[in-house]
């Protein structure tokens, strides 16, 4: 499979260089350009915390991105290298290829990429391929796409392939249209209408290879090989006004992300927001009922997956307060979300001499209802059509809910300082797998920042999380100096001083330092790290703890 | 044997690129589609200043140093439109999730930057962005001058007289 790529590389890049040799201008002006990043961890076993012994000592992940682009040529390759994969990555990525390529051209009217794609047709409800390469997800397509624009503000895509599955591709095969339609650019090429709307609608299908299994001594399901899913979406905007939807469905998917049960899936976005300068305010809520979509059916966790089910809550950036973080549960969601970011005006009593920034968000995630389906006994029965679901009521077990506020203030030209309340419930039983009594958590966080002259600063954190479940309460504080545009370091510890086990009441220190020139990063650290969970974009990792050192080493040319 | 055609395959491409590295040709804006705010789709190779220079700033709302970036050049903007002319492009790269909550969050903090949402990351790709807050100067033709990964406190200093340079003529730096 590997050596078929290389191949397939190979002749990709001979036959643009031959075709370069033979129409000798077809390189002039063409560029390259990329992007490189290492990780490494040294370990050293630390069996208090529970960072056990790593027998290769030294793990490392790198990849580099090579891209070529010549006005409407581009192509691209990415090696990846996992000798072996860090802690917290999936063992499978270990070793070395090239996993990513493509090749793609473009002119007024069409685009054209064959190879390895990303693609996302609306919010992703039904179709989205992405990487978030720091946490080891990627499930890009490959296969081929094409983007055709007839008129102005008319999209249309159109896609097929397969998923990338650590170094192999997926079973499933995934066909996609997507049309999208701006009214106003169609319609009103003269801007007359002060509202604008965008239509859109899409169609996936995936094709596995039917199988027949036995979900119980006597209970043969025949598995459907064709899965259909649609969806369809509006955006309107008129002046400070927003309200934006869409609505998704799919036909019967038993899997094992669903216990297979036969039932259709749904799910829907709306969003409304107003917002003017100093203002802005947003309302959501999201119904997801059976959506989870892959394609491999007895596939399990956070790989093949074909669509994306955002999650309805603030991602947070301090590290205590991201210690809880929501995942989007594909079963079954009612998720409701509002946030309010207001200014108080600079040079005001309270807004003072630049103004103060506050921002309030509050999410609540719940279960939705399920009876049983007409003619069985239990709710969600392997073979049969699983359950019903009123569309519009809420169930009864709380998920997640999260109240935060933060209020942000330069007091002169040199301090600024950051003050922050959060309060989190959060359902370890669902999130987590385990039966554990929810956690209420409340957190508090003040920043400052003081700045010497124009090149120094010294940041300092403080970060409070006190519950009485799971490992009790949490303490981080945090001191760093920079030298712009270079340098930094940072001291840092997470103490759990509330940890119900005095024996377990752990500092997890660590001393880190880095360096920029331009577009090159060197960063190393030394310390502790928590197991925990990190998140970035919609995917969480597990990590496990360590005791060692990190370093990550970033460019880009 | 198939590696050794992979490698040959790069060098001849390496040459051949390297052949007219004497003309020294700086990457341009590459060609991907973005939305705009209000939901439309345009062409990344189409953004210009009308010939003035574009600080572009790849940020996401989850993301503190590149919010604090953007906090920081908010307060001296309108100074530097004055002086220098320069344009503030704050593209983020929040994906659906959050980001419908772009345009209520930077109105509320009241930014006058022009932002994009590249919510699959395509535009992140074809500029090579690894880590945000990653942040490019481009000149008056849609050509990337000079770049930056993180944001310190002071930083913002360094940038502006990057620009000052690039409007009076001087080398930049190379990258």
């Amino acid at each position: 499979m590997k050596k078929k790529t290389l191949l397939s590389v190979s002749v990709l890049f001979l036959l643009l260089c031959t075709t370069a040799t033979v129409a000798q201008n077809f390189l002039e002006g063409g560029r390259v350009s990329g992007n490189f990043q290492l990780d490494a961890q040294i370990y050293k076993a630390d069996s208090a915390i529970g960072a056990g012994e790593v027998d290769e000592k030294m793990l490392m992940n790198a990849f580099a991105n090579l891209l070529y682009s010549n006005g409407n040529f581009n192509a691209g390759l990415r090696f990846e290298t996992y000798l072996n994969p860090i802690q917290g990555y999936d063992p499978r990525y270990k070793g070395s290829g090239v996993p990513y390529w493509f090749g793609s051209w473009r002119n007024e009217q069409f685009e054209i990429t064959v190879g390895n794609f990303y693609e996302q047709f609306g919010s992703g409800m039904i179709l989205r391929s992405y990487e978030e390469r720091n946490l080891g997800y990627d499930n890009a397509f490959k296969g081929a796409k094409v983007r055709f624009s007839p008129a102005d503000g008319v999209i249309l895509k159109g896609m097929i392939g397969t998923q990338r599955f650590f170094w192999e591709q997926g079973p499933g095969i995934v066909r996609g249209l997507d049309g999208e339609f701006a009214l106003n650019d169609i319609f009103d090429k003269e801007g007359n209408c002060k509202t604008r709307v965008i239509l859109g609608g899409s169609f996936v299908s995936k094709y596995q290879q039917t199988e027949e299994l036995y979900a119980g001594p006597d209970t043969l399901l025949i598995l459907p090989a064709n899965v259909a899913s649609y969806a369809l979406r509006a955006n309107v905007t008129r002046g400070k006004f927003a309200l934006d939807g869409e609505y998704a469905g799919k036909m019967n998917d038993p899997s094992f992300m669903n216990n297979f049960i036969y039932k259709n899936g749904h799910s829907l976005l709306l969003q409304a927001s107003f917002s003017t300068k100093g203002l802005g305010i947003i309302a959501s809520a999201k119904r997801t009922d059976n959506m989870s979509y892959k394609s491999r059916r007895t596939e399990s966790g956070s790989f093949l997956d074909i669509n994306y089910l955002p999650a309805l809550t603030r991602q947070h950036a301090y590290s205590l307060s991201a210690m809880y973080p929501y995942a989007t549960q594909p079963n079954g969601e009612m998720a409701l979300q509002g946030q309010v970011n207001y200014k108080i005006k600079r040079g005001s009593l309270i807004g003072g001499k630049y103004g103060t920034d506050i921002a309030v968000n509050y999410s609540r995630i719940t279960s939705i209802k399920k009876e049983t389906a007409e003619g069985e006994s239990k709710i969600g029965k392997p073979g049969t059509a699983g359950y019903k679901s009123p569309f519009l009521a809420f169930g009864d077990e709380l998920y997640f809910q999260d109240f935060n506020i933060e209020i942000q203030r330069k007091f002169t030209n040199s301090f600024k300082a950051l003050i922050s309340y959060l309060y989190q419930d959060y359902n370890v039983l669902i999130l987590e797998g385990y039966e554990e009594p929810m956690v209420n958590a409340h957190i508090v966080i003040a920043d400052a920042t003081y700045r010497f002259d124009n090149k120094q600063a010294l940041k300092m954190e403080y970060q409070q999380l006190i519950t009485k479940q799971d490992e009790g309460d949490w303490l981080q504080v945090l001191v760093e100096y920079t030298f712009a545009p270079k340098w930094y370091f940072t001291l840092a510890d997470q103490y759990n001083y509330g940890n119900s086990d005095k024996n377990k009441r752990f500092h997890y220190p660590t001393v880190s330092a880095g360096y920029t020139n331009g577009s090159n990063r060197l960063m190393m650290s030394y310390g502790k790290q928590r197991e925990g969970i990190i998140c970035v974009g919609g995917v969480c990792r597990n990590v496990p703890a360590s005791n060692g050192l990190t370093l990550t080493l970033t460019s880009t040319f | 044997m198939k590696k050794i055609f992979l490698l040959a395959a790069m060098a001849v491409l390496i040459l051949n690129v390297s052949a007219q590295e004497g003309e020294k040709t700086l990457k341009k804006l590459p060609s991907v589609n973005v939305k705009t705010l209000d939901g439309k789709t345009i062409n990344t190779a189409d953004i210009s200043n009308n010939g003035k220079p574009i600080i572009m700033s790849f940020w996401a709302l989850w993301c503190k140093p590149c919010i604090n970036e953007l906090t920081t050049i908010a307060e001296v903007y309108d100074e530097w439109v004055e002086e220098t002319g320069v344009k503030v492009i704050a593209v983020s790269i929040d994906d659906s999730r959050s980001s419908s909550k772009v345009g209520p969050t930077v109105n509320g903090k009241g930014w006058e930057y022009d932002f994009l949402l590249d919510a699959n990351g395509d535009f992140k790709r074809a500029m090579n962005v690894n880590m945000i807050p990653h942040t490019f100067l481009i000149n008056g033709n849609g050509e990337i001058v000079w770049q930056h990964t993180s944001f310190s406190e002071g930083s913002e200093l360094q940038l502006i007289e990057m620009v000052r340079k690039l409007n009076a003529g001087e080398a930049i730096e190379s990258h």
